[in-house]
């Protein structure tokens, strides 16, 4: 699981207000190369959570990402390349993600997440 | 000489297997790449035979992939790519170059299944342009599993997530998707065999075969953006020409982009996408508080119509 997919889950469980983001529990990262695409970057940019894709990716280990980001800043390679980095290079393989309200624990499991809900969550 | 024209009578032979649409050939074998280069010795009728080549190459090899049968992974659980899975990406690669154009940032597909189609969502619109991202669920463990295998086989990434259509989604997701596919459960079944657990919850569609498919689209038109696409296979008895109204309400145009009969059941892949017409209307028919206009109803009649008395005329022909 890609930092860019955790950015766009949220528990909704029944009763949960807010959902997102979900606290990360790692056991397991991983790291695969992926094309740079600029472009894509430019386009995903202003889709992403800033702060909690920051945090979710100090969780993972990895804590070069500026604590605040702008649009002006997609004009540096360097940034881009970090972002590139946290968003689509790191992978969650193993762990879980736990809904900030309830303390409900989904689980990674071979970089998939389970966000199925039990019928009393409904 | 004689090795040269029985190569090119052989291009040709398969040049016409392949136009005879025969989806077997289509999505089991890749297309072989090389073919024998000319000798030295150059004659007017070997150039002219070259150009023929050429011209049969232009007008009839695939310039891109699609996912490989025999690279599509398999469980006992897991639904395996049949006439309706080839009938969606037949339609994906009738609307190439539209996709291509559309230059979507963000792909879903709700339903993976075996991953056939997502993969070749992937492998269409391959890597030029300002690259996409892929998102594919199932509420089937084994599904999701299978695909990150078909995937990983035909070197291409999806992100999966095992749920029930886009639970957990719903929020961030929202307004972000330019292309969704969805191959629903659309068989008509009892209503107790939906959402059951394994193979049967990629078929099992309650009455009418509409139970998932009226809870998807509310949910795919919360999570396209403003310039999304849905593509979504239908059987006859789903009652398309209804869906299509009741997306027309929510504001989408609707195409036929495949129709296509099989022995058991008659498919289409439609195509959806947010329209201003429709939208006008959509306004109208609340402050009327009608369900759908005259003019409105016609428009998404006439499609189904036409075609149908078109498929019985062509049966009739032939």
């Amino acid at each position: 699981m890609r930092l860019l997919t955790h950015n766009m889950l949220s528990s909704n469980i029944k009763g949960v207000s807010n959902g997102f983001p979900l606290r990360i529990e790692v056991e397991k990262v991983i790291e695969k190369h992926v094309d740079f695409n600029a472009d894509f970057l430019r386009n995903m940019f202003p889709k992403i959570e800033w702060k909690a894709f920051v945090d979710a990716a100090k969780t993972i280990g990895y804590a070069e990402l500026p604590e605040e980001a702008d649009s002006s800043m997609l004009d540096s390679d360097e940034f881009l390349n970090k972002f590139h980095h946290a968003l689509l290079e790191l992978h969650l393989e193993e762990g879980g993600l736990v809904c900030p309200e309830t303390g409900r624990r989904f689980p990674v499991s071979k970089g998939i997440p389970n966000m199925l809900l039990h019928e009393d969550e409904v | 000489m004689a090795t040269k024209v029985s190569n090119f009578s052989d291009l040709i032979q398969r040049v016409a297997a392949s136009c005879h649409d025969s989806s077997q050939n289509r999505h089991g074998d890749e297309e072989d790449e090389n073919e024998t280069e000319s000798e030295s010795e150059e004659s007017e009728e070997q150039a002219k035979d070259e150009e023929d080549k050429e011209k049969y190459r232009v007008l009839y090899k695939m310039p891109f992939r699609i996912a490989q049968i025999r690279l599509v992974s398999s469980h006992p659980e897991v639904y395996e790519p049949c006439d309706d899975s080839f009938a969606l990406v037949d339609a994906l690669m009738a609307d190439r170059n539209n996709l291509l154009e559309h230059q979507p940032t963000l792909c879903m597909e709700v339903g993976c299944g075996s991953g056939y189609i997502i993969t070749s969502l992937a492998l269409i619109l391959g890597q030029e342009g300002p690259g996409s991202h892929y998102i594919a669920t199932d509420i089937n463990p084994h599904a999701v599993w299978i695909t990150s295998e078909t995937l990983a086989a035909h070197g291409v990434h999806a992100e999966l997530i095992n749920t029930d259509i886009a639970l957990g989604l719903e929020k961030r997701l929202a307004g972000l998707v330019d292309v969704m596919v969805v191959n629903p459960p659309y068989v008509p079944t009892p209503e107790d065999e939906v959402g059951c657990e394994g193979i049967a919850s990629a078929w099992a569609g309650g009455e009418n075969g509409r139970s998932v498919i009226d809870k998807i689209l509310p949910i795919a038109d919360n999570l396209l953006s403003d310039k999304g696409w849905l593509y979504m296979v239908t059987l006859t008895a789903n009652n398309p020409s209804e869906i299509c109204l009741q997306m027309r309400e929510r504001g989408y145009a609707s195409r036929i982009v495949i129709q296509r009969s099989t022995e058991e059941e008659s498919l289409h892949v439609i195509k959806f996408w947010q329209d201003l017409d429709a939208q006008e209307d959509a306004k109208q028919m609340a402050t009327t508080n009608k369900t759908a206009s005259a003019r409105v109803m016609e428009s998404v009649l006439s499609q189904f119509s036409l075609l149908s008395s078109w498929i019985s005329n062509s049966s009739h022909s032939s």
